[in-house]
């Protein structure tokens, strides 16, 4: 069991999400960065998508109630256990009564607590993720406070970790040769052509080739970008239809917005653009006012990267338990 | 593939394939839209059901999402050639019989006009109508469940009165009541969260659309007819 110590406000349980129930207007919910969490979890001998804390708001503290393991993923927050600091993406063996503390995030904006056995709060329709819209999931439907304690599942094989603990690199160099590295200090996010994309004559072209800026206005819904308006030839009036968290949206304001994590499940604005699954968790790292560009992809380049990071996650899994099983001979 | 579809598949600038009354194009990496492009009607939707029917039982379909006269169809990983996902989509369309979904009446109680009716003059300017005939042409009509969507339980529903008829808004309501009654375009519906929202608004209901610890979440579901019953006009 944990105990929430202090925490700020959109602190949530999540996991990978509530996919299925989209038909009736349910939005998938679950970690704005599933890289994060399937990593920490892989980490642990989890189920990759084992429910872990999404911490987007700080400072963070828990007290871990009984000894287990966890790690921290994500942004790297300057975390420590009764004061001594703790990486990031480090596998650690904690005692009863140890308190984890989350600072602001020197990199990245969303850190993941994944812990041995996932947190265990009962599911709703398939899944722990809090939906804080739908007001269910998670804990109560809503987000975390401070006094709230949250059980965490059984372990069948208990983690054998060195004092030290294990780590793995930050997928952010592991995974370098598969994604763009930034330009002029703006992330580079790749997608794909959506269906009103003609639509939008010459402003296409700006779509690309201009820097977007996330604006305030944005959250695990989805990001609203700041940058030179682009229009539909022609206005549009579309028939509603089914969207997925990473379409690029163009509102009559004509600066676009890209649907997240928690975003409505139908929609009816011109779609300009698809980002590629794969870069998601990109954009959930991404802060509030940053920059970032978009490149034109396709699919064969999307199945490819998505297949080096499956990959990479494998080997995350395999080389923690040939650590730990070689460990566990040698004692 | 046949000839007719490379022919206008080329260039392959933007996939979008379009042919026989039905258009395919992709959201992202792993999912892909079909649109009828003919009439906004029961015909195209009863398409859209059967072929609902068919793509879900395909073995590389993660799920589907039928909306108004289009389908969402999301892959389990990414297809390296979405061509032949493409042309496999509008083949399914072009054999895809009509049928029917048997629903359920359901009779939804209203206060047309009101304190949450903050589009209702707007509509009236627009439609040179007045707000008793607006309320009037509303609630005399019957309106289908042609897909659910948007927010958990919210129903889509088909048949508005041309003569309503009112675009979605260029700046949304920032925080428009649950149970409001919106008309968007063609379509109409209530309102099912508090929160940000282009739609219309006219009148307001009570209700409750979703239960997320029920077996079937939903009240609504696609086929369903459903009546406005003016429980008071308050204009």
């Amino acid at each position: 069991m944990i105990e929430i110590i202090q925490t700020g406000p959109f602190n949530t349980v999540q996991d990978l999400g509530r996919p299925g129930f989209r038909n009736i207007g349910v939005t998938t919910s679950g970690a704005m960065d599933p890289l994060a969490l399937k990593i920490g979890n892989s980490l642990l001998g989890n189920e990759a998508g084992a429910a872990a804390l999404e911490i987007q708001t700080y400072p963070f503290k828990l007290r871990f109630s009984k000894a287990t393991v966890f790690v921290v993923t994500g942004a790297d927050c300057g975390a420590s256990l009764d004061g001594r600091t703790v990486q990031p993406w480090c596998a650690l063996s904690v005692e009863a009564g140890q308190v984890l503390e989350l600072g602001q995030p020197r990199v990245g904006t969303r850190a993941y607590i994944c812990i041995a056995g996932g947190i265990d709060v009962a599911p709703v329709m398939g899944s722990r993720s809090t939906s804080l819209r739908g007001a269910f999931g998670g804990r109560e439907g809503r987000f975390l406070i401070a006094g709230d304690t949250l059980q965490t599942g059984e372990v069948s094989s208990p983690l054998n970790l060195p004092a030290a603990g294990i780590s793995v690199v930050d997928p952010a160099f592991a995974l370098a040769d598969v994604y763009p590295a930034h330009e002029d200090g703006a992330l580079v996010i790749r997608a794909i052509p959506a269906g009103e994309y003609g639509l939008f004559g010459e402003d296409a072209e700006r779509f690309w080739s201009q820097t977007w800026k996330i604006s305030t206005q944005s959250d695990r819904t989805g990001y609203r970008l700041m940058g030179d308006a682009i229009k539909p030839t022609t206005p549009v009036e579309m028939r509603s239809h089914g969207v997925v968290s990473g379409v690029v949206q163009v509102p009559p304001s004509g600066e676009a917005i890209i649907q997240m994590a928690d975003a409505n499940t139908a929609g009816g604005y011109p779609k300009i653009a698809g980002v590629i699954e794969v870069d998601l968790w990109r954009l959930g790292q991404a802060r509030i006012g940053s920059r970032l560009r978009f490149v034109r992809a396709t699919h064969a380049q999307a199945a490819e990267v998505e297949k080096a990071v499956a990959a990479f996650i494998d080997d995350v899994r395999r080389t923690a338990r040939l650590v730990c099983g070689a460990l566990q001979v040698l004692n | 593939m046949n000839a007719a579809v490379s022919q206008m598949s080329q260039p392959v600038e933007t996939l979008a394939l379009d042919r026989n009354g039905a258009r395919v194009s992709p959201i992202g990496s792993r999912a892909f839209l079909l649109e009828a492009t003919g009439d906004f009607d029961l015909a195209s939707q009863r398409r859209i059901w059967a072929l609902s029917r068919a793509v879900e039982l395909w073995r590389d379909v993660l799920e589907i999402v039928p909306g108004m006269t289009n389908l969402l169809v999301v892959l389990k990983v990414t297809p390296e050639d979405p061509e032949t996902l493409a042309v496999r989509l509008l083949e399914a369309w072009e054999h895809a019989e009509s049928i029917d979904l048997a629903g359920r009446t359901i009779e939804i109680a209203v206060t047309y006009g009101g304190e949450h009716a903050t589009d209702l003059a707007a509509l009236c300017d627009r439609s040179g109508l007045s707000d008793r005939e607006v309320v009037r042409i509303h609630y005399e009509g019957t309106y289908r469940v042609f897909a659910l969507g948007s927010a958990p339980g919210f129903g889509y529903l088909h048949g508005l009165d041309p003569r309503i008829y009112m675009p979605r808004k260029t700046v949304p309501s920032l925080n428009m009541a649950r149970g409001c009654l919106t008309i968007g375009g063609m379509q109409t519906g209530v309102a099912v969260l508090t929160g940000p929202n282009g739609w219309n608004s006219i009148g307001f209901a009570e209700l409750q659309m979703f239960d997320p610890m029920s077996a079937t979440p939903a009240v609504m579901a696609p086929g369903d007819t459903v009546r406005f019953v003016p429980a008071s006009i308050e204009l």
